[in-house]
């Protein structure tokens, strides 16, 4: 389980002075359940994700993943977390099958149970066509799946995607989104961050709409749509946001 | 710290460093082969090149020499000079070289000879141009030889004896072997060799595994795993300083081989064979790279943290090249006559590794000294390597933007 108490994450800026990415955001995500983190792009989702992730140290506030919490055990959260982002590029110089052996190893996973869980998702990611290529002679579609395994060797019981088909051709994101959802079947909490509303409809039981870092809304899909009398997730968001943007600009 | 995951770092490091071309260039290739190549080709050059000025019968123009028949008759019979005809422009010419020098001869020389007020017979060269230089000891020998016999031509006539002016003879004896001699010369450069090798080998791996991970948006990837900062400091800090170690220690053995080689070589001549036959053994070369390891870990953790700094491989760059001369200067420092250790140079990193590198080339182990240079350049040491790990935990140091 994810649950975000009250997170926060200010940085300097020399020009800006002090900068709000993230401020005071609290959900909670369940095991076989998927939460979509939506907004613009600076809406504060990527820095979220991050400090999920331990990546970032929040300013304040915390989350607890897992039963671990971000600040005081990043060790053990990053243990159970599988990561996906746009900025988490693969090592060119090492071939599909030794970077997702390499994530293996880090997370602790003894050679037989390493071989075993590498050959199980290289055939249902269907990799096995590419393992023993370099990662730089991949392509996007390759190179993302690579990622996915990455992300999956260690069976994290959380992962979180930030983005996970951009830039992707339709067959490669189908395949992502299907197997995404595989893995909320297999009891999975999974934080999903995307620009795509059919993969939100498709996929999230429940939305956060991430906004100047504060978080606008949060509700399960049909709560939303009622609250806001709209069907359209991409009007929600309008409607959610506009207000905000309008007076802003005012 | 977790060994497993060091070692799982370092491998994974170790795999991509050997993958990369401009690695295996700068740090296997090039130290290999750029040593033998430039030190045999420049000295058989070389070599070729002293044979045939030292060949050559060197054009010489006597300037001014109308009165002085002897002399001239003597310049001309020298076996040695070609003497070619007066002309005004004899300095172009000599500049030019169509002549290699002038021997301008004082009004009135010959008739000089017999009064007591010598004259200077001048001899114009170009120095620097090799084949001038020769051309000029030729007619220096040749004026040497008719002053001589003109000596010896006036004790016969007076029924003196050759010995008048000269009663006794002196004859300078070198008890050491010439090789040895010039060996410990170059062996000097051993300590200043490993020191500045290990910097430079350093630099492309320290950036490629820093900067080069930002750049590449890797660095994300690998700090969303389970593994601690300091692993991940020390599985990339020991690959830097295996690239360090291993550039400095090809660097030797292809420096070695090159002077071996050289020294060997039948194209020199045997005097200056020997300059090249260097006698330094084996422990003396381990007692160096001992005594320089500590700064090699230094240099490891220092590049790494400066290059984290960077955002790219570029800015990397920049910031790495002037490093350079920060570790030259010292260490060139050490190679000038008269800087002699003392306690308080002991403490100053590079330059107290360099000093005592030279000493220990020489067979001079002052135990006292290499004791307190390790001990110091171990803090050093462990100082550069605490603030990488310190820099690796700073996220406006990894995300800087």
């Amino acid at each position: 389980m994810i649950e975000a108490r009250g997170l926060s994450k200010r940085f300097h800026d020399r020009k800006r002075g002090e900068i709000r990415a993230v401020d005071n955001v609290s959900f909670t995500c369940h095991p076989g359940r998927i939460y979509g983190l939506l907004g613009a792009n600076g809406a504060g989702k990527t820095t979220t994700l991050r400090m999920l992730a331990t990546i970032l140290e929040p300013t304040d506030g915390t989350a607890i993943v897992c039963g671990h919490d971000v600040v005081e055990q990043p060790e053990k959260v990053r243990a159970n977390v599988g990561f996906l982002s746009t900025a988490t590029a693969l090592y060119p110089r090492l071939t599909a099958q030794e970077l997702v052996e390499y994530f293996g190893r880090l997370n602790g996973l003894d050679e037989p149970t390493l071989k075993k869980r590498v050959d199980d998702i290289f055939n249902r990611l269907d990799m096995n066509g590419f393992r023993e290529r370099r990662c730089d002679k991949l392509s996007t579609g390759m190179k993302q799946k690579t990622s996915i395994a990455r992300t999956l060797v260690h069976d994290p019981p959380v992962m979180i995607f930030d983005e996970p088909t951009t830039g992707l051709d339709v067959m490669t994101a189908r395949a992502i989104i299907t197997f995404i959802s595989d893995c909320r079947d297999h009891g999975k909490a999974i934080i999903f961050s995307t620009h795509i509303m059919s993969e939100v409809e498709r996929l999230c039981d429940h939305i956060g709409i991430i906004h100047e870092g504060k978080l606008m809304a949060d509700g399960t899909v049909s709560e939303l749509r009622a609250k806001y009398a709209e069907h359209n997730l991409e009007e929600i968001i309008v409607k959610v946001v506009g207000p905000l943007l309008k007076n802003s600009e005012a | 710290m977790n060994f497993r995951s060091v070692a799982t770092v370092y491998r994974k490091e170790l795999t991509e460093w050997l993958r990369d071309r401009r690695t295996l260039i700068s740090t296997v290739l090039v130290p290999l082969l750029a040593f033998p190549v430039l030190m045999v080709g420049m000295t058989s050059l070389m070599a070729v090149m002293m044979n045939k000025a030292e060949k050559e019968i060197p054009k010489v123009m006597i300037i001014q020499g109308e009165n002085s028949p002897r002399l001239v008759a003597a310049l001309q019979a020298s076996k040695d000079l070609e003497i070619v005809p007066y002309a005004d422009d004899w300095k172009d010419q000599i500049s030019n070289k169509q002549i290699r020098a002038g021997v301008e001869i004082p009004p009135g020389f010959d008739a000089s000879l017999s009064s007591k007020s010598p004259l200077t017979v001048q001899i114009h060269y170009y120095q620097g141009e090799v084949k001038s230089e020769f051309a000029a000891r030729h007619v220096e020998d040749s004026l040497k030889s008719f002053r001589d016999d003109f000596v010896k031509e006036r004790l016969e006539a007076n029924n003196l004896p050759d010995s008048l002016i000269s009663p006794f003879k002196t004859e300078k004896h070198n008890v050491a072997p010439a090789e040895k001699v010039s060996g410990a010369a170059l062996g000097g450069l051993l300590g200043y060799m490993v020191i500045l090798l290990s910097m430079t080998g350093a630099i492309y791996p320290a950036i490629d595994l820093t900067a080069g991970e930002k750049e590449r948006g890797t660095m994300e990837t690998i700090l969303s795993s389970p593994l601690s900062r300091v692993d991940l400091v020390l599985g990339k800090f020991f690959l830097v300083l295996s690239a360090s170690l291993s550039t400095a220690i090809l660097s030797i053995i292809s420096m070695g081989t090159s002077f071996y080689l050289v020294g060997h070589s039948p194209a020199m001549a045997q005097k200056d064979a020997a300059v090249f036959q260097l006698h330094v053994g084996l422990p003396t070369v381990l007692s160096v790279f001992l005594m320089a390891l500590p700064l090699a870990v230094l240099f490891a953790s220092a590049l790494l943290t400066i290059a984290l700094f960077a955002k790219s491989y570029k800015e990397a760059q920049s910031y790495l090249t002037p490093m350079t001369f920060i570790v030259v200067i010292p260490a060139v420092a050490s190679l000038l006559p008269g800087f002699d250790l003392n306690p308080k140079l002991a403490l100053i990193p590079i330059l107290s590794t360099s000093l005592v590198c030279k000493e220990i080339v020489a067979g001079t182990f002052h135990w006292n000294y290499i004791l307190l240079i390790l001990l110091s350049s171990s803090v050093y040491a462990a100082a550069g390597l605490f603030l990488a790990v310190k820099m690796f935990q700073r996220e406006s140091v990894l995300f800087r933007s």
